[in-house]
């Protein structure tokens, strides 16, 4: 497997940690008729090009880092998850009206206004963002040490990176989607293994409590499962 | 046009709620009947089926049972100084679409309206003088009474199959019920469900306050229940989501599960999905509609459906823009002049809530429904004095889990990070352990808020967008404030490790992105005349008698409950008046 420029040693073990995972998946799979994903690695990209993967795996793994209990961003597969969404009529806007005239500098609170969809956003921001990096901290955000990547998205949070009306969501959009791959069913290509859901204590697709609402202050007992029927 | 179908007696534009109350009842007695339906058609299985349907992302998240905006949207400004822009993506509220409507995605959470709020003009006025009323504030009464409409509030809760707790039968306060609520002829069809942990908790803190809690109504089953059309329900398993969701176990009332399999089996109904309908047409004379004219996607063309009654059953967003744009419903309203009246008293919902954090308790929040809790009243439109307090409104008080997914029903403490490691911690550290406190609250009506047709912006079909001017008013805000200042404490005698509250404040403006409620109201309002409304007291068009228009747009102004009571009630009201008063004789009612 090949490293991402710039990664430090620790995520360099975690990496390793979520490839070796993913082998023994394929090891397993023999017996267990199931695909095992491939290793971020070798994950073929639907819609990100090679520059926006590395940005992404970076990102993200600072958003929801690997480091303390429970799983970060890079173990559940957040960035297989943020990849599928812009390649899917989320990231292309189907369902929203997108007819001109835009006022992309309209007052945030006038909601969605940018002519671009959010796959869109995120090809147009990521280089803006990665040459403020460049200018602000000497590198591309990837090849950044955690310090500066975290200087970097709080500034990014804070709206001190300069970017045009048309983009200026590319911070909350980064974040929601983050999160959304961290806590969505596993069937999108994030939350691997159900591993944020085990991490909180949520029970995923069970959706059947009958008994429960008189349980008053007991914690529930049983793991989650998805909507596939894996168990965890 | 490229194709008319052959005329029925009844053309119904939108099968949610009140489309399929009105096919059923009239169907009932032997008309031809056609419901055209904008979105696709589904039910329980297998569009709600389990496990697909238990899919945060899909359905709580990307809205996928909602209407969606590139097929129909509208613009919002929040004032006449601003120019208005599309409500490009969903936000603040989320019309439904497809067969059933709001009702198939909603939490169940159905209340009547307080007598008072029926006729809330003349109540303010006898109790504090017209002097109270701001100006601006445009509130009015309802030109039909509660006492009218209560047989068709029973009627209703039994169709729907809402369980509840009566706490004013006929009169007589009743023990473990609202003592504030209007009075009621018969008990709830199905009996109240047990509490949570956190409404148990909320119970006791308010009983010891001296306030009056209750279990809040729920059209979500308790128990077995075979509603009047001899559809069934089976009991809720708590399985948490509702909102935003179908039910996948026939418990949750919806026209699926209370009426269209039933009207189904009528061989004088049918309906057509994936029909938008564009116009309602008018007769020469001005006097009736001739049926509408609407877009059938599947062969791509435009269709004409003639009919003898129209009734408008759309979402009251949609039902609004239809008659704007088809010049039904009177002239259209100008703030400025206070002239016209289609457009006027759109309306909202004031709501706010408090937060409390309890790090050794454990409140299970994927355990719940959408019309979960208890609820207390102490603060409603009947129980405030509104010219010692300095508002108009009110609201009603819940606390219950209803839904615990993770990505949007992660609730932190203020001062968590937003990311990073201190957001893995704080997840892991409070989801679980909290619980929350919910003030809904009423809406006045005001000149500023209104709808009318966009000038610029366009949909798919070359229409005009309908525009919506909204925005929070000071006295709905003192309101807000005022809940804030008296739930506080009430949160605070709970003893949490951290509480946090979120009420709007002066000031506030309207913000299209987070999600609010769904409860848009007023537009084509009800009226003891045509200079007043859009619709008479049998929701009949002033203009047009053999148009009729169902739904939250008959609102005077919002009250302070969840709106599909009101709803409701209103149409089997209509539907009883054209069944008994109107077929034998078509004319205007009033």
């Amino acid at each position: 497997m090949t490293d991402l420029p710039g990664y430090p040693s620790r995520r360099n073990f975690l990496k390793g940690s979520a490839a070796g995972f993913a082998l023994t998946g394929i090891a397993a799979s023999a017996e267990a008729q199931t695909e095992a994903p491939v290793s971020l690695d070798e994950y073929q990209t639907e819609y990100l090009n090679e520059a926006e993967w590395a940005f992404i795996m970076a990102a993200t793994a600072r958003l929801i880092p690997s480091e303390g209990d429970g799983p970060g961003a890079i173990e559940t597969r957040v960035p297989v998850f943020i990849d599928r969404q812009l390649a899917s009529d989320y990231g292309t806007a189907d369902d929203w009206y997108m007819e001109g005239p835009h006022d992309a500098d309209a007052e945030p609170n006038r909601g969605w206004q940018t002519p671009l969809n959010p796959a869109e956003v995120y090809r147009q921001a990521i280089p803006v963002f990665d040459a403020w990096c460049q200018d602000t901290h000497g590198a591309g955000f990837a090849e950044l040490d955690e310090e500066r990547q975290d200087a970097a998205l709080t500034s990014l949070s804070n709206g001190d990176v300069a970017l045009a009306p048309e983009v200026r969501d590319f911070w909350s959009l980064l974040l929601s989607n983050t999160k959304e791959g961290y806590f969505a069913d596993p069937q999108y290509g994030g939350n691997a293994g159900m591993q944020s859901w085990v991490y909180i204590g949520f029970p995923g697709a069970r959706a059947a409590y009958r008994e429960w609402p008189e349980r008053h202050n007991i914690e529930y007992p049983l793991g989650p499962v998805s909507i596939s029927g894996e168990r965890a | 046009m490229a194709r008319t179908e052959p005329k029925k007696d009844v053309v119904i534009v939108g099968l949610g709620w009140t489309g399929s109350i009105a096919g059923i009842e009239l169907a009932q007695e032997g008309l031809d009947i056609v419901a055209l339906e904008r979105g696709h058609d589904q039910n329980t299985v297998p569009n709600f089926e389990y496990p697909q349907q238990i899919d945060e992302l899909k359905y709580g998240v990307r809205v996928k049972m909602m209407q969606k905006p590139s097929q129909q949207t509208l613009t919002v400004r929040r004032s006449g100084d601003e120019t208005a822009l599309p409500y490009r993506s969903l936000g603040s509220f989320l019309p439904g679409n497809g067969v059933g409507g709001a009702g198939t995605h909603w939490n169940g959470l159905n209340w009547r309206p307080m007598p008072e709020e029926l006729r809330l003009r003349s109540y303010v006025t006898e109790n504090w003088g017209e002097d109270i009323i701001p100006e601006g504030m445009t509130i009015g009464d309802y030109p039909v009474s509660y006492d009218e409409l209560e047989p068709f509030f029973t009627q209703f809760e039994k169709v729907a199959g809402i369980a509840g707790k009566a706490g004013n039968l006929n009169g007589e306060i009743q023990e473990g019920g609202n003592p504030f609520e209007g009075w009621r002829s018969e008990e709830f069809p199905m009996p109240a469900h047990k509490p949570t942990f956190d409404s148990a908790k909320f119970g006791e803190a308010a009983s010891a306050m001296g306030y009056h809690p209750f279990t809040a109504s729920a059209g979500i089953a308790s128990t077995s229940y075979t509603n009047p059309y001899g559809m069934q329900m089976g009991p809720c398993n708590f399985c948490g989501f509702c909102e935003r969701f179908g039910c996948y176990q026939y418990s949750k009332s919806s026209p699926q599960t209370a009426i269209l399999g039933a009207l189904k089996q009528y061989p004088n109904f049918e309906y057509r999905t994936n029909s938008e309908v564009l116009k309602i047409e008018t007769a020469p004379d001005g006097q009736t509609a001739t049926g509408v004219t609407y877009w059938d996607e599947e062969a791509q063309e435009e269709v004409f459906q003639p009919a003898d009654i129209v009734i408008l059953s759309s979402y009251q967003l949609n039902n609004v823009h239809l008659m704007l744009l088809s010049g039904i419903g009177g002239p259209v309203y100008d703030p400025v002049t206070g002239e016209g009246v289609l457009g006027k008293n759109y309306a909202y919902q004031m709501n706010g809530g408090v937060s409390m954090f309890f790090e050794d308790e454990q409140f299970n929040p994927f355990v719940g429904h959408g019309a979960n809790g208890i609820a207390l009243d102490d603060f409603a439109i009947n129980q405030n004095d509104f010219g010692a307090l300095g508002f108009i409104g009110g609201s009603y008080w819940r606390s219950g889990t209803f839904n615990g997914q993770p990505i949007r029903s992660m609730r932190l403490p203020s001062g968590t990070p937003a990311w990073g490691a201190g957001w893995k911690e704080g997840i892991k550290k409070w989801y679980g352990h909290s619980m929350s406190i919910g003030s809904h609250g009423s809406h006045m009506a005001y000149a500023n808020n209104h709808l009318d047709l966009d000038p610029t912006y366009t949909d798919r079909h070359g229409r005009p967008l309908m525009r919506m001017t909204f925005n929070w008013q000071d006295n709905d805000l003192r309101m807000n404030q005022y809940m804030k200042s008296k739930m506080e404490p009430l949160a605070a005698s709970m003893n949490p490790d951290l509480m946090q509250s979120g009420f709007k404040g002066p000031g506030a403006q309207y913000d299209v992105r987070p999600y609010q409620t769904t409860h848009n109201t007023g537009g084509h309002i009800m009226s003891t005349n045509a200079r007043e409304g859009s619709v008479n007291r049998y929701s009949q068009a002033w203009d047009k008698h053999n148009v009729f228009v169902m739904g939250a747009g008959n609102f005077v102004q919002n009250t302070q409950y969840n709106p599909t009571g009101l709803v409701g009630g209103l149409a089997y009201h209509t539907v009883n008046a054209i069944r008994t008063q109107y077929l034998s004789n078509p004319r205007p009612l009033v």
